[in-house]
C-alpha cells in the first residue's frame, strides 16, 4: 500500500523542524499533528509527547522531519535533519521537504528493514492536505468500533478516514500551547497564532452555572406542585385531561427543567436537542409578547369582547333556523312528524338555554379575556391553546347536540339490529359469541316484528339528525385540530438545527451508520 | 500523462472524456458535456416573450409582461445553477478513496466521495429503457458484512456515456482496483 501522510494546511508555510503526530498502521497513514520548531532539547519533547498521551489517549510520537528551506539546498540542514532520525526512531521515518517559494515539495519515506540496520526501503508517499480548523470545529461522531474488537483496545477500529480525524479531534490537549505561552517547546499547528474563543461564549459559559443551578430548583419545585396529589381529584383531574392549556403548560415545563438541568448533555445529539428546545422556548416567548403588544394597543380587548356575544347570539341564530328547517321537510325528505318537533323543541330548548347563559356571562367577558391575554406572556404556544379551548366552550352546545344525536341513533342501531335476528329467528349468544338459531313464541314475534318496524320508520329521522350534528361537530373538530397543529409546530420545529445549516454547515455531522 | 477523445452520449450528443494517468494509483476521467448553445436560449426567451406578448394583448395587464422577463431570468439563472451539468469526474486514488465531482455551468461543483474500505467493485450494468443503455455504478459494501452489497452509486448520470466509452473507463479502474485488492489481501 502506498504511505499516505496527513499533513495539516496550516503548517505548510511553518519553518523546518520535527514532525508529531501519530503513525496508523493498519491504513499504512501518518496523521501529522504539528510541527516542532528549533531550538529544542529532545528530553523535552520527549516529555511533552508522554505528557500529551497520558491526557488524550492518542499515541504521538515523532514521526520524521520537516524542512521548509531557501532555493540552494542547505547541506547542513540536510545532515542534521537525518542526524536526528537516529534520536527519534520511528519507522517509518518521514522527510517531507519544500522549496521556499515554490510549489515543489519531495516527500520520502524510510523504512528499515530489520535484517539489514544499514539499509533503508524508499516507499512511495502520498501528501493529503487536510483542514486542522474545519476538522476540529466540526463535531464528529466517534468512529464505530466493531464488535468483534477487545474491550480495552481504544486504538483499534476500522473506521478508515473516520479514524484518522477522529485522531486528530482527540489531540486538543497538543493545540493548547500557543507561541505565546513560555514552554520549552515551540510548536506551529492551527492555534498556534493564539487560541480562538470568543469573550460571550465564555461569560456564558461562566454565568450558566450558577443560573442554571436557581432555574433547576425553581422549576423542580413547580413540577413538585403540579405532581401533587390534590390535582388527582375527581373535579380537577377530569378538567385537567380535557383542557389542552394544561397539557401544553406541562409540556413547556418539562422542556424549560430539561434545558436547566445541572447536567452537561452527554453527546452531540443530546446538545443539539437541548439547544433546538431552547430556541423554541424563546421564539414563543418573543412571539407572545408581540402578540400581547398588539393585543392591548388599541383596546383590541374591548373590541373582541363586544364582538363575542353578537357572535355567539349569530350562531345560535343559525342554529335555530337548521333545526327550523330539518323540523319541516329538509332536502325534500318526509320525516316523522312527532319524532320531528319532539327532537326539534328539545333542541331549540337546549340553545335557549345556552344563549342565555353567554348573555349572563357577558358582563365579566371583558375582564376574563384581559387576563387571559396576559398569559400569551408565557408563550404563543399557551396562547393558542387557550383559544383552542375557549373555542371549545363557547361550541359546548354543539358537542351535547352531538352526543344525544349519536346516542339516540346508536340505541336504535342496536334495538334494530336485534330485532331484525328474532325478525329471521336467530338470537345472539352471549356465551358463545355468535348468532344461533332460536324459536320464539308467537306473541314474542308479534311485538317483535311491531317493534322492529316502528325503528325502521323512525330511522330516517334519527340518522339525519345525527349526520347533521356529526357534520357540526367535525367543523368544530377541525378548527381545534388546525390549532393544534400549529401548537406542535412551533414545539416541536428545530429552528437551530436549521440555523446552524444555514450558517454552520461544518458543525452538523451525519450519523454515523448503524452497525 | 494527458488524453483526449471523443465519444458520443445515449441521444447522441458530443462528449470529451479527458483522461489524466496521475501515477500507476491514482487517475481521473472528465466527461465534458457540449455547453449551452445559444441558439436553444434564444428559441425559449422568444417562445415565452411571444406567449406573454399574446396574453398581454388580450388582458391588457403589463404585469404579465413583467412577469414574464423575471420568469425568463430567474429560469436561466435556476437551469444554470441547478440542472445543467457541463463536466462530470471521476478520481480514483488507490488505498484512499473515489471521488465523484459534477461541475455546473454556473461554477457550481458539487463532490461526493466514497472510501475505499466501502468499495466492493466498479461494474458496467444495463438496464432498459426504451432500448437497452449501458451504465457505470460502483458498489459498495458495509465494511461489517463484506460479502453483501449494501448500496449501488450510478456514476456519470448526467453525461451518460455509451458503451466505448465506459468500457475505457471501466477497465482503467478494475487495474487500479486489482491492485488495491492485490495489496490489501497481502498485510
Amino acid at each position: 500500500m502506498v504511505l499516505k501522510a496527513f499533513f495539516p494546511t496550516c503548517c505548510a508555510s511553518a519553518d523546518s523542524g520535527l514532525l508529531v503526530g501519530r503513525w496508523v498502521p493498519e491504513q499504512n497513514s501518518a496523521v501529522v499533528l504539528a510541527v516542532v520548531h528549533f531550538p529544542f532539547i529532545p528530553i523535552q519533547v520527549k516529555e511533552l509527547l508522554a505528557q500529551v498521551q497520558k491526557v488524550s489517549q492518542v499515541h504521538v510520537a515523532v514521526l520524521g522531519t520537516w524542512c521548509h528551506r531557501q532555493q540552494e539546498p542547505k547541506e547542513s540542514l540536510g545532515h542534521f535533519l537525518e542526524g536526528l532520525g537516529a534520536i527519534f526512531s520511528h519507522d517509518p521515518w518521514l522527510q517531507l521537504c519544500r522549496e521556499r517559494g515554490t510549489r515543489f515539495w519531495s516527500c520520502k519515506a524510510y523504512h528499515q528493514v530489520s535484517t539489514t540496520p544499514d539499509k533503508s526501503i524508499e516507499d512511495q508517499v502520498m501528501l493529503i492536505f487536510y483542514d486542522q480548523r474545519k476538522v476540529l470545529l466540526s463535531w464528529l461522531h466517534p468512529p464505530t468500533v466493531l464488535p468483534d474488537c477487545q474491550a480495552g483496545d481504544t486504538t483499534a477500529s476500522a473506521g478508515g478516514l473516520a479514524d484518522i480525524f477522529d485522531t486528530v479531534a482527540r489531540s486538543e490537549v497538543l493545540f493548547q500551547n500557543n507561541q505565546f505561552d513560555e514552554g520549552p517547546v515551540r510548536l506551529s499547528h492551527w492555534q498556534s497564532e493564539g487560541v480562538e474563543a470568543s469573550i460571550l461564549v465564555e461569560l456564558t459559559k461562566q454565568a450558566s452555572g450558577p443560573v442554571c443551578l436557581l432555574l433547576a430548583s425553581l422549576l423542580s419545585l413547580l413540577s413538585a406542585v403540579s405532581a401533587c396529589r390534590l390535582w388527582k381529584l375527581w373535579p380537577l383531574s377530569f378538567i385537567r385531561r380535557k383542557l389542552s392549556t394544561c397539557e401544553q403548560l406541562q409540556h413547556r415545563l418539562k422542556h424549560l427543567s430539561l434545558i436547566f438541568s445541572t447536567q452537561k448533555a452527554q453527546s452531540p445529539t443530546q446538545l443539539m436537542k437541548k439547544a433546538n428546545m431552547l430556541v423554541s422556548v424563546l421564539i414563543d416567548v418573543a412571539l407572545g409578547l408581540l402578540l400581547l403588544s398588539w393585543l392591548h394597543n388599541n383596546n383590541r380587548i374591548g373590541q373582541l369582547a363586544n364582538a363575542l356575544v353578537p357572535v355567539a347570539d349569530r350562531v345560535a341564530e343559525e342554529l335555530q333556523h337548521l333545526l327550523q328547517w330539518l323540523m319541516g321537510a329538509p332536502a325534500g325528505l318526509k320525516m316523522n312528524r312527532a319524532l320531528d318537533q319532539v327532537l326539534g323543541r328539545f333542541f331549540l330548548y337546549h340553545i335557549h338555554l345556552w344563549i342565555s347563559y353567554i348573555h349572563l356571562m357577558s358582563p365579566f367577558i371583558e375582564h376574563i379575556l384581559w387576563h387571559v391575554g396576559l398569559s400569551a406572556c408565557l408563550g404563543m404556544t399557551v396562547a393558542l391553546s387557550i383559544l383552542s379551548d375557549i373555542i371549545a366552550l363557547l361550541t359546548f352546545h354543539i358537542y351535547c347536540f352531538y352526543v344525544y344525536g349519536a346516542r339516540l341513533y346508536c340505541l336504535k342501531i342496536y334495538g334494530l339490529s336485534s330485532l331484525w335476528r328474532l325478525f329471521r329467528g336467530k338470537k345472539w349468544n352471549v356465551l358463545r359469541q355468535r348468532v344461533d338459531s332460536c324459536s320464539y313464541d308467537l306473541d314474542q314475534l308479534f311485538i317483535g316484528t311491531l317493534l322492529f318496524t316502528i325503528l325502521v320508520f323512525l330511522l330516517p329521522t334519527t340518522a339525519l339528525y345525527y349526520l347533521v350534528f356529526t357534520l357540526l361537530r367535525l367543523l368544530v373538530v377541525t378548527v381545534q385540530g388546525m390549532i393544534h397543529l400549529l401548537v406542535d409546530l412551533i414545539n416541536s420545529l428545530p429552528l437551530y438545527s436549521l440555523g446552524l445549516r444555514l450558517c454552520r454547515p461544518y458543525r452538523l455531522a451525519d450519523k454515523p451508520p448503524a452497525l | 500523462m494527458e488524453d483526449e477523445r471523443s465519444f458520443l452520449d445515449i441521444c447522441g450528443g458530443p462528449l470529451t472524456l479527458r483522461r489524466r494517468y496521475y501515477s500507476s494509483y491514482c487517475r481521473e476521467f472528465g466527461l465534458s458535456s457540449a455547453r449551452l448553445s445559444l441558439r436553444s436560449v434564444t428559441a425559449v426567451t422568444c417562445t415565452v416573450w411571444l406567449v406573454a406578448y399574446g396574453l398581454f394583448t388580450l388582458f391588457e395587464n403589463s404585469m404579465i409582461l413583467s412577469s414574464a422577463i423575471f420568469i425568463t431570468i430567474l429560469g436561466l439563472l435556476g437551469y444554470l445553477h441547478f440542472v445543467k451539468i457541463d463536466q462530470e469526474t471521476l478520481l480514483i486514488i488507490d488505498s484512499l478513496g473515489i471521488q465523484m465531482t459534477s461541475s455546473y455551468a454556473s461554477g457550481k461543483e458539487s463532490t461526493t466521495f466514497i472510501e475505499m474500505d466501502k468499495v466492493k467493485d466498479v461494474i458496467v450494468n444495463e438496464a432498459i429503457y426504451m432500448k437497452v443503455i449501458y451504465y457505470l455504478c460502483i458498489l459498495l459494501k458495509d465494511p461489517v458484512k463484506p460479502h453483501e452489497i449494501s448500496q449501488v452509486v450510478p456514476v456519470f448520470q448526467s453525461t451518460k456515456p455509451r458503451l466505448d466509452c465506459l468500457i475505457e473507463v471501466y477497465r482503467s479502474c478494475q487495474e487500479i482496483l486489482a491492485r488495491q485488492k492485490a495489496t490489501s489481501a497481502s498485510p
